[in-house]
């Protein structure tokens, strides 16, 4: 009985509980005498608050506290900084003082017996301030753009003289972007239930990073990380909203602190838009130099994205430029600008996202210029190594994606003129953009522990918002066990559970797979361990090298008869189960030898209507070199989420500062639009054959940010193939298109 | 939510009864309970008609016949409407969702109140929710906004579709109120938002609209409704338009044309209906004729485009009327 788990198509191990109800997401988590709390924001974007007639609400049916500046206690705040918290500037601390940052901000929170009780008192809360006109949009000659102070990914690069070559180049392209601001629009809003228990503190709360919650509430109350338990086994999408904590979990402490009984407290639709993070707006440019036949002499991206006026939020704007393309001289620079907003957080593809849009539009600009095919443009100009960090790939297969996604899309009959191409009335373009993103393996641990039944139980904090990591865990725990899925149950979404990394970054799989393989190691060398040493087992005495684990038996080597079970073994050595721990961790070493990421090629068609500016997208071909690919049913669905949410980016998804009170005008899912069914076409997910045994043991790379990454700029670019019109904004929209 | 009674009515005189002491209608309350959660309507009593005999589909004569209950997506599926009023049926499968159109009910689409934003903030001036607030959109973010029937008291657009459609077709519609009945052509339901954008139906307090007849004639069949915005389905209308052509002899005899998405209440378009009549049905008379929509438009800083896209909107629906045989 050979067990293969790894690499095969199996369904979701949770599927049934979701589809039957039976996942419990945060907000389900109803405690016994609970009280409900609804948050209050403010209605300036910027000032102070003069008054809060907290009086005439305390009075209202069912209201039991209304907490604002005024009677909060005064909290901690200690320092705290976890892998999803900006490195500069301060957190921030709500209803500590009178001081409005950005629309929207908490400032004050309403506890009531009922829901609505609750919303009722809240929406009665007469707040008076003293506003000020914020600053909120990035073009405004009030900001004053600054360098990130720290973080590899926000330091300015250079490489040869970029600037001269350009200005020496015989053809260049120049060109201006402008991303809108994104909201990850999740369909779980945050929730979070706070329960006290003398100074323990459990919260059910929406989190893709549950030890960083424990932490961070920790150092917010000055109490104990052991103190706090975080619980949260279901995630209802998250594209990283959920990887920093928010203010409202804070708050669903602080209420259910004051009026001593359990509080639920989940944010409205329209909240999600105001202090749970967004996907910055971004302006970039990019100056490409090149040669008469394709090869780049200069290539300069300089981006600068929003971000708070009390933390510098960094993402990896233009860290993908010098090693997309072999190209002498390279210049990247990257700005902050700070505004009167809540700060910015990582959604999905962050920075890669943003920044290859703009690099990945500008090579298709060029390669109109040169006349030659956007996918051989990108083969000519394919690096050996990577030229920023002068290493070689760990692996790298982006010409085998193109090879493969044109193969599969057709590309070849492609008539490269723009407007060409139709399809009665319609123009139809056809574009390609690459995708890349890098491969993160951050420190893990994971527990298993092995019953008498002969089944294994996994433990590890991680988090599940969609990719399948209970599926993909199971399976690498019933491969490295060679132990039928069935006989495996993996949990999570704990912090007494073993450490993980944040739930984001497309890591999970590498960190927390390895984390849980090493850990299955561990065990099964515990196991033997007790045989060996047990005077009731038939290995007694032999060396710990001469026996070894085959199909799940602990057997001696060389002697073809198996050995026993682990069943067997368990209930020999008592029955009570076994147990081990282990972490997993990249090689420093091998980190230095080599650069790691995902790779992948996007082909999209489009058509425009020409008369009324539509564009649809028809279908879509994305090839990927991810690695390992642990389980390819998850993994496609993994990959047609992601080129859904860059259709999303490149056509619908735009969140509208107000500029007289940085109100966001659309906070609605009527007018923030995402792609529904109908604006889904067949989408393919194709992955190349990778073997990359440097990046993590399990040889995976991840997929979840990868696949959105790449799918925009494709669809910009085929817009331009259809209309020989070029938007340089996002999302491209039907005003943009009237004029082709 | 403020707290309210529910009263379920069981006739109609028990409904307008039951209004005239301030009962407020629900059907299927898509668009009300949405709006009470939100504290932007604040009825105290509402008054459940669900129970009320006016949900029949019927022909008529020639005329299509709609009871005020019936659901969206029965009216569309209904092989009535499907061959007498073609235009109705595409009309509500472009409106809203499957799941909504199951519930929203055809009296309660006509009524469903307008989808700017502001009006949905309550900390946000809105002159439409709060009289004498201001107006926050025509000084602010405006690119769905009206172009046609503003005020300098408001600029929201229109939300329905089917009433698009309704008004191309001279549709009218019968309403019960305390003691007596009354017909009126549907293009009279609907306010220009003036001085009182508050006010937007022309019904008298505890109206209740019974039934909506639609008219049949040559037209009827050569009728198309286009709905141009950003998203394939479940979005309002950037602009949108239903065209009706009656041709005979390679004539154009008769022309219905009504647009959503620019008019703070659905649009007909008189003037580009006259401008057709006699003309062959091809792209020059549609492009002749499609540029006196545009006639008295006021765009707003954000909304320009649809300037531009209101008389491709109506080509587009012309061709499209002018191709079904
Ligand atoms: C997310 C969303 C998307 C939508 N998209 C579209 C769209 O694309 N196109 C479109 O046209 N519509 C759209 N709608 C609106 C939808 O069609 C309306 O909400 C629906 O038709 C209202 O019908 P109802 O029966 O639910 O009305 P209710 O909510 O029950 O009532 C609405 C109003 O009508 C009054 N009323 C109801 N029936 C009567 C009657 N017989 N006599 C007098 N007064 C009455 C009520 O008092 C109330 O004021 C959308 C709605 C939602 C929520």
């Amino acid at each position: 009985m050979t067990m293969q788990a790894i690499g095969k198509p199996h369904s979701r191990v949770d599927g049934r509980a979701k589809v039957t109800g039976g996942a419990r997401y945060a907000a389900e988590f109803n405690q016994p005498d609970q009280l409900y709390a609804v948050v209050v924001g403010s209605t300036v974007g910027l000032g102070r608050i003069l008054r809060i007639d907290a009086g005439a609400v305390a009075q209202m049916p069912g209201v039991r506290a209304v907490i604002s500046h005024l009677n909060a206690p005064r909290l901690a705040y200690q320092p705290h900084k976890g892998g999803t918290d900006p490195a500069n500037g301060e957190r921030l601390h709500v209803l500590q003082d009178d001081q409005v940052r950005f629309y929207g901000q908490p400032v004050a929170v309403i506890v009531a017996d009922s829901l609505d009780h609750a919303e009722r008192a809240a929406a009665a809360l007469a707040v008076s301030y003293a506003g000020e006109t914020p600053v909120v949009d990035p073009l405004d000659a009030k900001v004053q753009p600054v360098a990130p102070q720290a973080g590899r990914a926000g330091a300015d690069r250079s490489r040869g003289d970029a600037d001269a070559a350009f200005a020496a180049a015989p053809v260049t392209v120049e060109a201006s972007f402008d991303m809108a601001r994104e909201n990850h629009t999740p369909m779980e809003p945050h929730a979070t239930i706070a329960a006290w228990s003398g100074d323990r503190l459990t919260l059910w709360s929406k989190s893709q990073f549950v030890v960083n919650e424990q932490a961070e509430i920790a150092a917010i109350f000055g109490m104990p990380a052991a103190n706090v338990q975080v619980i949260c086994p279901f995630v209802g999408g998250g594209f990283g909203t959920s990887l920093r904590t928010w203010p409202h979990v804070t708050l669903a402490a602080i209420a259910a602190r004051q009026v001593g009984r359990p509080v639920k407290l989940v944010l409205t639709r329209r909240q999600m838009f105001h202090t749970t993070g967004h996907r910055p707006r971004t302006l970039q440019r990019v100056a490409l130099g090149a040669t008469t036949d394709g090869r780049l002499t200069s290539l300069i991206h300089e981006g600068s994205g929003e971000t708070s006026r009390y933390e510098q939020f960094v993402e990896a704007l233009t860290s993908t430029s010098g090693f997309m393309y072999s190209c002498p001289n390279v210049r990247t620079r990257y700005r902050l600008l700070p505004m009167d907003t809540g700060t910015p957080t990582f959604m999905r593809g962050p920075g890669e996202a943003s920044g290859m849009y703009a690099v990945e539009s500008a090579i298709d600009e060029l390669s109109y210029k040169l006349g030659i095919d956007p996918v051989e443009l990108r083969r000519r100009n394919e690096p050996a190594i990577d030229e920023a960090e002068k290493l070689p790939f760990s692996s790298r297969s982006l010409m085998q994606c193109y090879a493969l996604g044109a193969e599969r899309f057709g590309w070849a009959s492609r008539d490269p003129r723009p407007r060409a191409m139709r399809d009665g009335r319609l123009l139809i373009g056809w574009g390609v953009a690459s995708a890349s993103y890098p491969c993160f393996f951050s420190p893990a641990s994971a527990r298993v522990r092995l019953l008498a039944d002969g089944s294994a139980e996994v433990e590890a904090a991680s988090s599940d918002m969609g990719p399948g990591t209970y599926t993909s865990m199971t399976q690498v725990a019933a491969e490295t066990l060679s132990l039928p899925l069935d006989k495996v149950r993996f949990s999570l979404g704990r912090s007494d559970f073993p450490a993980t990394p944040s739930h984001g970054g497309s890591q999970t799989m590498s960190s927390v797979g390895s984390a849980v393989r090493a850990a299955c190691l561990a065990v099964q060398a515990e196991l033997a361990k007790r045989a060996v040493a047990d005077r009731r087992s038939q290995l007694f005495g032999a060396s710990i090298d001469s026996v070894e684990w085959r199909e799940g038996r602990l057997s001696r080597k060389g002697d073809a008869a198996a050995g026993p079970s682990y069943s067997e073994l368990v209930t020999g050595a008592g029955g009570s189960p076994v147990e081990a721990g282990a972490s997993a961790a990249r090689d420093a070493a091998i980190a230095k030898q080599y650069s790691m990421h995902a790779f992948g090629a996007v082909f999209v068609e489009v058509s425009v209507d020409p008369d009324l500016g539509l564009v649809r997208l028809r279908r879509a071909v994305g090839a990927y070199g991810a690695g390992r690919i642990v389980n390819p049913k998850l993994a496609t669905s993994q990959c047609i989420g992601g080129m859904v949410g860059g259709l999303g980016m490149a056509l619908m998804e735009r969140t509208a500062l107000d500029p007289r009170d940085g109100r966001p005008v659309n906070a609605h899912m009527g007018d923030y639009l995402v792609p529904v069914n109908l604006d889904v076409p067949h989408l393919e997910a194709h992955f190349v054959e990778e073997q990359d045994p440097h990046v993590n043991p399990l040889g995976v790379k991840g997929l979840g940010e990868v696949a959105l990454v790449g799918m925009a700029p494709a669809i910009a670019n085929a817009v331009f193939h259809a209309t020989g019109k070029r938007v340089r904004e996002l999302p491209i929209r039907i005003e943009n298109l009237l004029d082709v | 939510m403020i707290p309210f009674t529910l009263q379920k009515v069981l006739t109609e005189a028990e409904a307008i009864a039951a209004a005239g002491q301030g009962g407020r209608y629900i059907a299927g309350g898509t668009t009300l309970i949405d709006l009470m959660r939100e504290e932007v309507e604040r009825p105290e009593k509402l008054v459940d008609i669900n129970a009320l005999p006016i949900k029949h589909i019927r022909a008529e004569g020639g005329d299509l016949v709609i009871g005020a209950l019936a659901r969206m997506s029965e009216v569309a599926a209904h092989p009535e409407t499907q061959r007498l009023q073609p235009l109705i049926a595409e009309t509500l499968v472009e409106g809203a969702s499957p799941q909504l159109r199951n519930v929203a009910s055809i009296g309660g689409n006509l009524l469903q109140r307008c989808r700017c934003p502001f009006f949905r903030m309550l900390d946000a001036g809105c002159n439409k929710r709060a009289p004498g607030t201001g107006c926050s959109a025509i000084e602010g973010l405006n690119g769905g906004h009206a172009i046609l029937g503003t005020s300098d008291q408001c600029a929201a657009t229109h939300p329905s579709d089917l009433a698009v459609a309704l008004i191309a077709l001279d549709a009218t519609m019968r309403v019960t109120g305390p003691g007596y009945e009354r017909s009126f052509p549907v293009d009279e339901l609907f306010r220009l938002p003036g001085t009182t954008p508050h006010l937007e139906h022309t019904l008298r307090p505890g109206e209740l609209i019974a039934e909506i007849r639609v008219p049949g004639g040559p037209h009827a069949r050569r009728a198309r409704y286009l709905k141009v915005r950003d998203r394939s389905s479940y979005e309002f209308a950037v602009v949108s338009a239903a065209a009706a052509l009656h041709v005979e002899g390679g004539i154009v005899r008769d022309a219905r044309i009504a647009c959503g998405g620019v008019g703070t209440r659905p649009w007909r378009m008189r003037a580009v209906e006259r401008a057709l009549i006699g003309k062959a049905p091809d792209r020059a008379a549609f492009e002749a004729a499609a540029r006196q929509a545009t006639e008295g438009v006021k765009p707003l800083s954000g909304n320009h485009y649809k300037v531009e896209l209101l008389p491709r909107t109506i080509v587009r629906a012309l061709e499209m009327a002018g191709e079904v045989a």
